[in-house]
């Protein structure tokens, strides 16, 4: 059985980005760029269910420029065995991006597909869902538990006020939530073999399929800033100062 | 064109942030349709007393007694024609049923709309509330989850029709299995009127329960908590605050040893007023903090707990 994985290259979770003087988008030039920390527990479920026997081959894939290059080497020196570089100059998003993993799912015939519950860029989270609509298959969100067993995957969702499990016939497609797992550390010589092995390239144009933009970003800004506050220095200051707010009982 | 609002609820009560989605499907100036799948009695009287709805759907069949995502999908998929505009308060609910939805009406999905604005123009908050992106969608179809808290609740007391309608087919490859209730005589965290959040600084599960709890109990409180303190096993996982939990904008907001990433303040700087106690003077918590206080949490907490106990 193959797992098929897909990894977003983003700014790095410790940088607080910055947008553009002229307001056009985020300024993202030599910034420090890494996996999205969801596809790496989406990465590590996959490479423990090889693991444990269940699946046969871990496949990574990325969109977008040879940028990406850096990221699918990581998944390699996690232990992925082949990745595959959907190449596209374009400004892809979701719904596109979701269009050309479904034919590379098709033609990889993969099983099952995690990825992460959503990249900490856009923080929208669509991914999964999308991708098993259009490949009519069942879907499990926010996975933080997946066991399989046979052609069913048993997966625990955390969802609002608690947890749901569900069972879901194989094909599938599972999103990863941070408590699914630890991802493991890569170490260099990992790191230093994931080189050599090769990435395949496929074109996205070549795949005929309707990737164009269907949201026009017209302008980013900073959020609004909050009020400096102000310290104090008792409890008894705090709540004296609480209390002159309106509405506010203590 | 229609406005079809997606509600959610628990089986037993109807989701308090359907009445913010109502108001923010108002902005079309359109007939609001309020879709209700699955539910009871007491659910549908709340959704048809909500003003300013023209009809609620009620959809019943036995598999929608544990609403799974593509059976919600195929419902609404199956009404979408009549709506120009199919929206929900953001929620794991919401967005675990929405993206299909979009996707299998080939439009992109808006998540999260902070505002909405004329010829289907948006505002999203990205790189965790760092950023915002004012996004305009050239789909027939819009479809979207809001940010709840920037939308006012529609007020109750009317007394609008439901029309029952069958639903699809059960969508026989996904099954329910089971689920779990974090039980708690609390309210809850995305509407509760004061928050108190826990850091890792509180040390143990123990001690968050003992240091935290006696407060949460005076004022009527949430608990909440931080990633960190998930991860450390303080805190149950559905009560995190933050980029990837859950988003609150109470009156007030207790950040209480609680360090201040942004995958934390993502989730509460919406908040009215934010208070935040923590040890060190540096912590980025006080940047976003209307009042901070450096001490000792275990000196202070049980203080604050009796200070305002003693003045109820």
């Amino acid at each position: 059985m193959k797992i098929l994985v897909a990894v977003k290259r983003v700014v790095d979770y410790n940088i607080k980005v910055r947008v553009k003087p002229d307001g056009s988008d985020v300024d993202i030039a030599g910034v420090k760029m890494g996996v999205n920390p969801f596809d790496e527990n989406a990465i590590e479920e996959a490479l423990r269910l090889k693991e444990q026997g269940k699946a046969t081959e871990v496949i990574a894939v990325s969109f977008g420029s040879t940028a990406n290059h850096d990221v699918l080497r990581h998944a390699l020196a996690m232990g992925a065995d082949r990745a595959i570089l959907v190449e596209s100059a374009e400004k892809l998003q979701s719904l596109g991006v979701a269009k050309l993993l479904k034919a590379v799912v098709l033609r990889e015939q993969a099983n099952l597909i995690i990825l992460g519950k959503q990249s900490i860029d856009d923080d929208a989270g669509q991914m999964g869902q999308i991708l098993a609509a259009l490949l009519d298959y069942p879907q499990a969100t926010f996975a933080s538990t997946i066991k399989l067993d046979g052609n069913e995957a048993i997966v625990t969702r955390e969802v609002d006020g608690g947890t749901e499990t569900i069972a879901l016939d194989l094909p599938a497609v599972i999103t990863a939530d941070l408590r699914l797992n630890e991802p493991r550390f890569v170490k260099l010589p990992n790191l230093m073999m994931a080189r050599k092995k090769p990435i395949e390239s496929i074109n996205a144009s070549e795949l005929g399929l309707d990737i164009q933009p269907r949201l026009t970003l017209l302008k980013v800004n900073e959020p609004p800033v909050r009020k400096p506050g102000i310290k104090v220095n008792s409890v008894e200051e705090l709540v004296s100062k609480l209390r002159a707010h309106e509405g506010i009982q203590l | 064109m229609k406005t079809l609002i997606l509600a959610e609820h628990n089986g037993k009560e109807l989701s308090p942030a359907v009445q913010q989605a109502v108001t923010a499907a108002q902005f079309w100036q359109a007939p609001i349709d309020l879709l209700v799948a699955g539910g009871n009695d007491a659910i549908l009287q709340t959704a048809a007393s909500i003003q300013g709805v023209t009809r609620v759907i009620h959809a019943n069949a036995a598999h929608l007694a544990h609403p799974l995502a593509e059976d919600i999908a195929n419902l609404v998929v199956s009404l979408a024609e009549d709506y120009q505009v199919i929206l929900a308060s953001h929620s794991s609910y919401s967005r675990n049923v929405l993206p299909r939805v979009s996707a299998l009406l080939d439009v992109a999905m808006i998540s999260n709309a902070l505002t909405i604005q004329a010829d289907n123009t948006y505002t999203r908050s990205c790189y965790a509330g760092n950023v915002h992106y004012v996004v305009q969608s050239i789909d027939k179809t819009q479809v979207l989850t809001i940010h709840g808290s920037n939308f006012a609740a529609a007020s109750l007391g009317a007394n609008t029709e439901i029309i029952n309608i069958d639903a699809p087919a059960a969508f026989t490859k996904t099954r329910w299995v089971s689920e779990t209730h974090n039980l708690s005589h609390r309210p809850a965290l995305s509407s509760a009127k004061i928050v108190i959040s826990g850091g890792r600084s509180l040390g143990s599960a123990e001690k968050f329960e003992e240091v935290l709890s006696p407060l949460a109990a005076k004022l009527g409180a949430a608990l909440g908590a931080t990633r960190a303190a998930v991860d450390a096993g303080y805190a149950p996982n559905d009560i995190q605050v933050g980029q990837t939990g859950v988003v609150v904008a109470p009156e007030l907001y207790f950040a209480i040893g609680v360090s201040g990433a942004v995958q934390h303040t993502y989730g509460m700087k919406d908040s009215k007023i934010i208070v935040a106690i923590n040890q060190d003077p540096d912590a980025p918590i006080f940047q976003v903090a209307d009042y901070g206080l450096v001490a000792d949490l275990f000196d202070v907490v049980p203080k604050l707990t009796e200070e305002v106990n003693s003045r109820n």
